[in-house]
């Protein structure tokens, strides 16, 4: 009897049965502890501490009291105040950034100028707080280094102008000390990502440098261009030290306005404080989500 | 009819000269092949058709007409780069229809347009996704789509399937060809692989260090090459050192055995060094009666299926040849003495140039 085609065939090799293992923790989540330690202590649970505290009153007691507060006017008026400054000094930050990081990485400077760069912008970007603050004093102060050169030399009193460090755009330009660093690191990749093939294509099809601009590489950047812009708003939104040190409290922007509620002068109200903040935290994480999202998008378009 | 001429053309960076001399006269329809390693000047050359590359000398006419110092947006080039070069804010549909937009043309003439060209690669349905969700295979396909979709003058692929899988690169390259066939566009074509050129160009340029080694059909290019370079670089071959010993006879020996070339060695002297290069595919195991015959001993077999590799030493000249599988007779073993037959007319001399 002819037997079946199937009965012929050669016996295939059986799949190797996977080995059983015991759960083991590997090794490198050991590195990671201190991180997810330090998350633990000093983010999450002060900002439970924070939240919890903004809806009770000074006995405990759950209260709304604390929110409706932050209704009042002179609080109002400081969340405006640093929104303008975060919002002034960001826009600032991205243009004056956008541009450097263009210049180095696209217009074919000579090569050692964007290491430097970046190495500055490396340190640029985390120099805040007093030292920033009395830095400015130093240069831009009504006896400050570059006010009286600018006398001296040309003649020109620029305080005459209107100008005040210790004014809205005072803290502004100084802000933007380490807002533009920080633009220049974190859009260079987003602009190293633009592939030459790409204004190749389009110019073998026709297009204009314009238009490559308009249609292709503007677009392709707006993600990037817009989170890295809301990042800096956020950046700067939570502020204090540089501007306590440059301006103490004639500026009445939220950070000092908090900083004021909970270290224990006359205004002192602790819950209050903990609702200014939990304003904060609204205002700087709905910035940071608008971040992730449109990074997440360049970065599906640039894989 | 000559549609395209790169007349001497040359390009130097400071002091390093990238094309040495280039000159070359295309006809309309044709397919050529730049093949060369990397750094021989073919992807500099195919830029200076492009127009993203002038020439430091000579000129390039399109048509009877200089386009040498023309943008590349002037030129009606299509270009196909190896890394696909999509725009990946745009769906493949927009893709397609950039060039078209950016010319002015009507909507409607742009939605036929885009959905002639996805049918013409066989993707229809993929109007709508993004680049970052289509493979590379795709997303050439749609490259090459949007190059083509202007109904350009010259088509440029460099090296545009280097970055895909052996199997989409056959597949896609047949239809490339096909479609380079379908349209009659003139096609230059920039590669380091010596299979993909022979197999779709109507003609080959061979380049190495900024020259052209030579200008031919594959056959030409596979069965006569002109220098050790072409030989060398354009499939497997066997150079022979050999000794002239009768040069209008075509008499020569290698390691004292005698054998001849089919063409007389004429201006060459007597008891001169030659090389000789001779196709792996040209030898056969046991002499022939009228052909040459070379004694040696095999010193490695190895089996690749339906193709066995055999390489035979011959003195101090050692040869490859490959015999094709046969079921009832293994291969022959290592240490083994052969004799190895080949025709006159197999051998090519070639200069060292």
């Amino acid at each position: 009897m002819e037997q079946p085609l199937e009965a012929l065939a050669l016996p295939t090799a059986q799949p190797s049965r996977p080995l059983r293992r015991l759960p083991t923790m590997p090794l490198a989540w050991l590195g990671v502890v201190p991180f997810f330690v330090f998350a633990l202590m000093f983010l999450l649970l002060p900002t439970l501490f924070l939240i919890a505290g903004a809806f009770q009153d000074p006995d405990g007691h759950f209260t709304l009291q604390n929110l409706r507060d932050l209704l009042a006017p002179n609080i109002i008026s400081a969340y405006w105040i640093s929104i303008e400054i975060s919002a002034a000094s960001a826009l600032g930050g991205a243009f004056f950034g956008a541009l450097l990081a263009a210049a180095v990485v696209l217009n074919g400077l000579p090569g050692w100028l964007r290491p430097t760069l970046m190495t500055f912008s490396g340190v640029a970007s985390n120099f805040a707080g007093l030292p920033l603050a009395f830095a400015f004093l130093a240069t831009l102060g009504r006896m400050g280094l570059v006010t009286v050169l600018l006398s001296s030399l040309l003649g020109f009193n620029l305080y005459r102008t209107g100008f005040n460090i210790l004014s809205f755009w005072g803290l502004t330009i100084t802000y933007l000390y380490f807002q533009i660093p920080l633009m220049v690191l974190i859009l260079t990749p987003a602009l190293d990502g633009l592939k030459k093939e790409w204004r190749e294509a389009s110019q073998t099809l026709g297009a204009t440098p314009w238009q490559y601009w308009r249609m292709i590489a503007f677009p392709v950047l707006w993600p990037s261009l817009l989170g890295t812009t809301l990042l800096l708003f956020a950046n700067s939104f939570g502020a204090v030290a540089t501007a306590y040190g440059l301006t103490g409290s004639t500026l009445n922007i939220v950070t000092i306005l908090l900083y004021a509620q909970i270290r224990g002068d006359v205004l002192h109200n602790q819950n209050l404080g903990y609702a200014l903040a939990l304003g904060m935290i609204v205002i700087t994480g709905l910035s940071n989500v608008a971040y992730i999202v449109l990074r997440t998008r360049s970065e599906r378009w640039l894989k | 009819m000559t549609f395209l001429v790169l007349d001497g053309l040359q390009k130097i960076y400071g002091t390093h000269q990238v094309v040495q001399r280039f000159d070359l006269s295309v006809e309309r329809g044709e397919f050529i092949s730049f093949l060369g390693s990397s750094g021989c000047g073919k992807t500099t050359t195919l830029r200076m058709v492009a127009g993203f590359e002038t020439p430091t000398v000579g000129t390039i006419r399109v048509d009877g007409r200089d386009v040498t110092q023309l943008a590349p947006n002037q030129r009606k080039v299509g270009m196909v780069f190896q890394s696909y070069a999509l725009f990946p804010n745009m769906t493949v549909a927009q893709n397609v229809a950039f060039g078209l937009k950016v010319a002015g043309k009507s909507p409607a003439e742009i939605k036929t347009r885009v959905g002639e060209m996805l049918e013409l690669i066989k993707l229809p349905k993929l109007a709508d996704r993004y680049p970052y969700q289509m493979s590379g295979g795709q997303q050439q396909r749609v490259a090459l789509a949007r190059a083509i979709a202007t109904k350009p003058q010259i088509l440029l692929l460099d090296e545009p399937l280097s970055a895909l899988d052996a199997k989409i690169r056959v597949s896609l390259r047949d239809d490339i060809r096909t479609l380079q066939r379908e349209l009659g566009i003139t096609t230059i074509y920039v590669t380091h692989d010596q299979e993909e050129a022979l197999s779709m160009s109507d003609r080959i340029v061979v380049m190495s260090e900024g020259r052209m080694e030579q200008v031919g059909t594959p056959f030409e290019i596979y069965n006569r090459p002109a220098t050790r370079f072409v030989a060398s670089f354009v499939g497997h071959l066997n150079l022979l050192k050999a000794t002239v010993v009768a040069p209008s006879e075509g008499r020569i020996t290698v390691n004292g055995q005698a054998i001849r070339t089919a063409a007389a060695l004429n201006g060459v002297p007597v008891g001169a060094p030659l090389t000789l290069a001779l196709r792996p595919e040209a030898i056969r195991i046991g002499a022939s009666e009228t052909g040459n015959r070379l004694d040696g001993t095999i010193s490695d077999v190895a089996f690749l299926g339906a193709i066995v590799r055999i390489r035979v030493q011959v003195g101090d000249n050692r040869l490859s040849l490959d015999t094709f599988n046969n079921p009832g007779s293994p291969p022959p073993a290592r240490g083994e003495a052969v004799h190895l037959g080949f025709s006159p007319e197999d051998l090519h001399s070639v200069s060292d140039a």
